[in-house]
């Protein structure tokens, strides 16, 4: 993308250069990157451009990297929405530009990329997708002052380190493993629970919380069982979860485990009731898992998209050039918009200036009020409960979540 | 005691596969002392070609069966013409280098190979249509599908065929010849780069049935399954001794079958101090131990100064 933007700021450089030198009131013709609307204003020489520069991380490889381009189109679109605006900060007219870098879902690889983006002089970041490179990487950008918002790294100690720079703008684990917990027992009356989770800091952490929870509320786990995130074959743990005869398995995982593992339950015979995470409420997972998918219940940090003040047209406009959303496009969309609120209200794209701006953040944005809290938490963050009926994710309920701002 | 037949059945599947995929890495090796590391993606280039020719003829109108035939048989064309070229292409110029450089080629070949894969079928996960109606069995309140009986007895007769080709037949015998001294075997008239060839060929149309059986038992496939299956197969080829076929066999079905176990029962038998994220340690353990006793593996004897 370098290569493609930087001789156009030259032309544009030229373009004046050579004004000057003439010392002649010419107009540039076709100034490329000049707004066509103001073509027919004396044109007072074309308004300074400054180029600014966000970094964007998820997998783009590897057994998720459905979900972590899924993130990017989301940044994508919101830069290029930001774009067309003609966004001025200090009085110059700010071309932004996403870097997009590759992480792969390897907490190494996310602190290697985390430098790589400090290095090329980024304003801020979004990302990453998992919260297991998003913490490592979160102590680099941390160091570098640059503000970084995650769009759906959910484990609660991303945003417990103290950092000033850690922000997320969805509901943390904590608030989605009670939220899970309690709806296996209260709601679907669930007394005995097996969890299964996939020794990612995510599905770890919200395991943990589900079980808490689940205990909390009356049931007992009857089974801990653990994979990982590229395995294929669950049958092993399935089966001694089997003998165990829960009500309800909970998967802490994403989508690529849980597809095969559905369809493995339903080979075994295992009867009970499958409820997962975010991580795992996709329609990826509904294509992986076909039938077996049915009646599954899982939960996603967030309004559901028919609920989300502009969640339509974003729909709409993200399905036209994107194809269809997987879980945290709209976030990460919003997560770029909102450090570009913050500049904009800083007046600065200057990491220095504008972060106490993100903190301070009041944002209608197309996932609802975007406020953080003193940690960098959101505030009211909304957990909604999912049914997959007839291949399709169901709205059973949401909680919390501030009302959406007409 | 359900349980465990159950446990039996599952790691009985796997170790099929395994075991196919270990023949693979184990006849290169028996023949040039080469780790074929790009084995694992060429199973899963296997995997995928099996899908775009299933996906294409879903709505031809033929049998489902005949599809599934017509893809497991283009998927071994296919990868037949991979592993000829990946020896062709990667691996001859050198022959005589030293050891290390066609390893590391062999790892290059492995990356490219995905990444090829990547661009062609896309990141994202692949759902295999499900051709074979599944049908479940049980006995003993342990079940089982149509699908796993036909992987087994699948591999089982692969296996062998391929026993029978290395000792029964004339290449197979020019193959035992070049793994025992590639020079003297060329002295007596046999044609060392038809042979060497003739096993990446043999060892990919392997790795394309193993694929075709892991793309209908899970129903998923994925531009990089072919790394965890790769390496999980090469390990089985060392535990059965590596350069030998009833090695591989045995290496392939034990692998399953302990890790099927491990999942089941590390749990119980340690008191929930080691869970099932164990599995993998338990794997390698056993491994370890097996190599402290046997260093060339349960049934490598004859590797020598091959090794």
């Amino acid at each position: 993308m370098n290569h493609v933007r930087i001789p156009g700021v030259l032309v544009v450089l030229a373009a004046s250069m050579a004004i000057i030198g003439c010392g002649k009131k010419e107009e540039p013709k076709a100034a490329a990157p000049a707004p066509a609307p103001a073509a027919a204003a004396p044109a007072p020489a074309p308004k300074p451009e400054m180029v600014v520069k966000i970094g964007h991380v998820a997998p783009l490889t590897g057994p998720i990297a459905h979900l972590g381009k899924d993130n990017e189109n989301g940044a994508r679109m919101a830069v290029d929405d930001a774009n067309a605006k003609k966004v001025e900060i200090d009085g110059k007219v700010i071309k932004f530009e996403l870097l997009g870098e590759d992480d792969q879902a390897d907490p190494k690889t996310g602190a290697v990329v985390a430098q790589k983006l400090v290095d090329a002089k980024v304003a801020g970041v979004v990302g990453h997708l998992n919260s297991g490179t998003t913490i490592p990487a979160s102590a680099i950008y941390n160091q570098a002052g640059l503000p970084q918002i995650s769009p759906s790294a959910t484990n609660p100690k991303y945003t417990q380190q103290g950092f000033n720079t850690a922000f997320r703008v969805m509901a943390n684990d904590i608030q989605q493993g009670s939220v899970v917990g309690t709806y296996a027992v209260k709601d679907m009356g669930a007394k005995k629970v097996a969890i299964i989770d996939d020794r990612t800091a995510y599905g770890q952490g919200l395991a943990d919380e589900v079980e808490k929870a689940a205990k909390a509320a009356g049931a007992t786990i009857v089974a801990r069982e653990f994979t990982n995130d590229k395995a294929t074959d669950f049958k092993a743990i399935l089966t001694k979860i089997k003998a165990k005869n829960p009500d309800v398995v909970f998967l802490g995982g994403m989508d690529a485990v849980g597809g095969p593992m559905l369809k493995q339950m339903k080979e075994l015979g295992i009867k009970a009731k499958f409820t997962t995470g975010d991580g795992g409420c996709s329609p990826e997972l509904i294509k992986l898992a076909g039938p077996a998918s049915e009646g599954v219940i899982c939960s996603q940090a967030g309004l559901p998209p028919e609920k989300l003040p502009n969640g339509q047209k974003f729909l709409e406009d993200f399905t036209k050039k994107y194809g269809q959303i997987q879980i945290y496009s709209p976030y990460s969309y919003d997560a770029v918009m909102v450090l570009i609120d913050a500049m904009k209200r800083a007046n600065s794209a200057d990491p220095v200036k504008y972060l106490p701006e993100v903190g301070k953040t009041s944002y209608d944005g197309v996932t609802g009020k975007i406020e953080f809290d003193e940690k960098g938490d959101i505030k009211n963050g909304a957990i909604t409960v999912f049914e997959i009926k007839d291949g399709k994710l169901v709205t059973l309920k949401s909680e919390g979540g501030s009302a959406p701002a007409k | 005691m359900d349980t465990l037949l159950q446990q039996l059945i599952n790691g009985l599947t796997l170790g099929a596969v395994y075991a196919l995929v270990a023949l693979g890495y184990t006849m290169v090796y028996g023949i040039i002392g080469l780790i074929n590391f790009a084995h694992g993606e060429v199973v899963m280039i296997g995997t995928m070609v099996a899908f775009t020719v299933i996906v294409s003829l879903a709505s031809s109108g033929m049998s489902p069966l005949l599809i599934l035939g017509v893809g497991l048989l283009v998927s071994v064309v296919v990868c037949m013409v991979l592993g000829w070229a990946l020896e062709r292409v990667a691996y001859r110029p050198l022959r005589h280098a030293p050891r290390l450089t066609p390893l590391i080629t062999a790892i290059g070949m492995s990356i490219v190979l995905q990444n090829v894969a990547m661009i062609i079928w896309g990141r994202n996960y692949i759902t295999f249509p499900p051709m074979i109606n599944k049908q479940i069995y049980e006995i003993g309140g342990a079940s089982f599908t149509n699908v796993q009986v036909a992987i087994v007895s699948l591999a089982a007769l692969v296996m062998l065929g391929l026993i029978y080709l290395v000792h029964r037949t004339r290449i197979g015998m020019a193959m035992r010849a070049t793994a025992q001294n590639p020079h003297v075997a060329s002295l007596m008239g046999v044609d060392i780069n038809r042979v060497i060839a003739m096993a990446f060929i043999i060892g990919s149309a392997l790795g394309a049935v193993a694929g075709c059986m892991v793309g209908s038992y899970y129903e998923i496939a994925h531009y990089q399954m072919g790394f965890m299956l790769g390496l999980k197969a090469f390990t089985a080829a060392v535990l059965g001794g590596i350069g030998n076929l009833a090695g591989a066999m045995a290496g392939g079905l034990l692998l399953g079958l302990i890790e099927a176990l491990g999942a089941g029962y590390i749990g119980d038998l340690t008191g929930d101090f080691l869970g099932s994220h164990y599995q993998d340690i338990f794997a390698f353990i056993v491994l370890i131990i097996v190599l402290m006793f046997r260093p060339s593996g349960l049934f490598g004897e004859r590797t020598g100064d091959r090794a």
